[in-house]
């Protein structure tokens, strides 16, 4: 760190080390007085009209933790060094380099094993799992739920329900390079009673309670503006990210009031990539651990 | 009997301020003035010099940087990621003196009842930070961080301007006249949630994935 604009700096800090050294000796010489003989001087100062002190010498060994303090300094400044230059070898970014390094040297074989196998036999490993499970916890739960339950607009990864695909490879692709949820909002291209329409007609494909006249006005709404993404049939496209419409998953919530919001207002969510934080070897281990939630 | 020279300092009041100021300084002098005239604390680099792509912030982030500070996140989230692996491993690479530079006050905090912010930038979307703002037990069960509900308001910030003149005038800003111009239309309709998002969005992204 010791990148200082101009040379100065150096000499700035050289000098007030060794001042300050040498004033602390200089107090100490001058302070070594010996005891006089005869008779124990007073200080001169009278408190509470009686009350006096000695001036007597600080006590010998008192003195000497002193001068210990001052050899400690002058050694740690040749060890560290601190004249103006840094030891990079003990400084904190060492330190944390050889942290890094054992811990490399414990736990990446440990990776390195798991890394060549199949995403399928690494979920059915017990340590594996264990592994994965840990790293859930630290870097997935806030949104994913302790469980992997899910919350309101964050998927359950307990289901079988796959917003961008369930086959391995691609939940570890989602992970790494993370996914763009975007459904545009309809609520001006349709209007109130539209979009009303559509969200009756949007719960009929699932078989929930409905309008039939409004699903049935809902359909043909459907048909013009919902299907590029969502399919003919409602059943979704992983390649985009839309949601099956017909199953029993809903990411914001199935009532009528959270498909009219949600038709609207459209609904805009990301998955964070963690590819280049986590690095490949974690996110394999994460992606079996996802794999294995689903294991019926 | 002559005066010790122990007297004659403890019976001069201004001997005895002076001395003592001077004993107090040497810290300070050799400490935090060197700290002033460092490249690697004053200047955008990282700590094997390299450039890191900081910015001052903007209008936006600025206002959610004064929204936070005002409701006392710094009370329970630190914004300061030590060299340690226990850290790393959870947050990413260790804070640099040169991201700072631009932290009118730093918001290092000295507190993690939550976790660490340094690097929050893109680690979850905006529609999870808005949940999680407005009801941390939204997203997170476990979570005791408090509710922010109130956040769901219009971002106050007819001060924007004089805000951003005086960070030119205490620290190494350099606001042009044109982002001071545009900064009351930047923020014009944004809620203050919208800015706190902004202001985390944005944190740490200069060593964001670097290992």
């Amino acid at each position: 760190m010791a990148d200082f604009i101009s040379g100065f700096w150096n000499v700035y800090v050289m000098a007030i080390v060794a001042l300050s050294i040498l004033f602390c000796v200089f107090v100490l010489v001058s302070n070594m007085t010996k005891r006089e003989s005869g008779p124990a001087q007073l200080h001169g100062h009278v408190w509470d009209e009686t009350l006096a002190e000695y001036n007597n010498p600080l006590p010998r060994w008192w003195m000497y933790l002193f001068w210990i303090t001052i050899a400690f300094a002058i050694v740690y400044l040749i060890i560290y060094p601190g004249f103006g230059t840094t030891n990079q070898e003990r400084g904190a970014r060492a330190q944390y380099e050889a942290e890094m390094k054992a811990a490399n040297e414990k736990y990446g074989p440990i990776f390195a094993k798991y890394k060549d196998m199949d995403l399928a036999a690494v979920a059915a490993d017990p340590e594996a799992k264990a592994m994965g499970q840990r790293m859930f916890l630290t870097y997935c739960a806030q949104c994913h739920g302790s469980a992997a339950q899910g919350a309101k607009g964050f998927p359950n990864l307990t289901d079988d329900e796959w917003q961008w695909g369930g086959e391995a490879a691609t939940i570890k692709t989602t992970i790494l390079q993370g996914r763009m949820g975007v459904m545009p909002p309809f609520g001006p291209a349709l209007g109130g009673e539209g979009v009303k329409d559509v969200a009756n007609y949007v719960r009929s494909l699932s078989g929930l309670a409905h309008d039939s006249l409004r699903a049935q006005r809902g359909a043909d709404l459907f048909q013009a503006n919902c299907v590029a993404c969502h399919g003919a049939d409602g059943k979704g496209n992983v390649a985009m990210g839309a949601p099956n419409l017909t199953n029993k998953a809903w990411l914001y919530g199935s009532s009528e009031a959270t498909i009219i919001e949600t038709v609207t207002n459209g609904r805009n969510n990301q998955m964070p990539k963690f590819g280049e934080f986590l690095g490949e070897d974690k996110v394999h281990l994460l992606a079996a651990y996802v794999v294995g939630l689903n294991k019926k | 009997m002559a005066q010790s020279k122990h007297e004659k300092i403890e019976s001069n009041v201004f001997l005895l301020i002076v001395l003592t100021l001077l004993t107090v300084s040497v810290g300070g002098l050799l400490e935090i003035v060197p700290l002033f005239f460092q490249h690697s604390t004053t200047t955008p680099i990282d700590n094997k010099g390299n450039q890191l792509q900081v910015k001052p912030y903007d209008a936006v982030r600025l206002v959610g940087r004064d929204i936070y500070i005002r409701e006392g996140c710094y009370n329970c989230h630190s914004q300061m990621i030590r060299p340690f692996r226990a850290e790393t491993e959870r947050y990413g690479h260790y804070s640099v003196a040169g991201e700072y530079i631009y932290d009118h006050p730093f918001q290092w905090g000295s507190k993690r009842t939550g976790p660490d912010l340094a690097r929050v930038g893109g680690r979850y979307s905006d529609e999870w930070h808005r949940v999680h703002l407005l009801n941390p037990r939204d997203v997170v069960p476990e979570s005791n961080m408090p509710a922010f509900p109130w956040l769901n308001r219009p971002a106050k910030a007819d001060d924007i301007q004089d805000r951003m003149r005086a960070l030119n005038k205490v620290g190494l800003h350099k606001y042009s006249e044109e982002e001071i111009a545009a900064a009351p239309a930047a923020v014009a309709g944004k809620t203050e949630l919208d800015a706190v998002v902004a202001y985390l969005q944005g944190m740490g992204l200069a060593l964001q994935n670097v290992k």
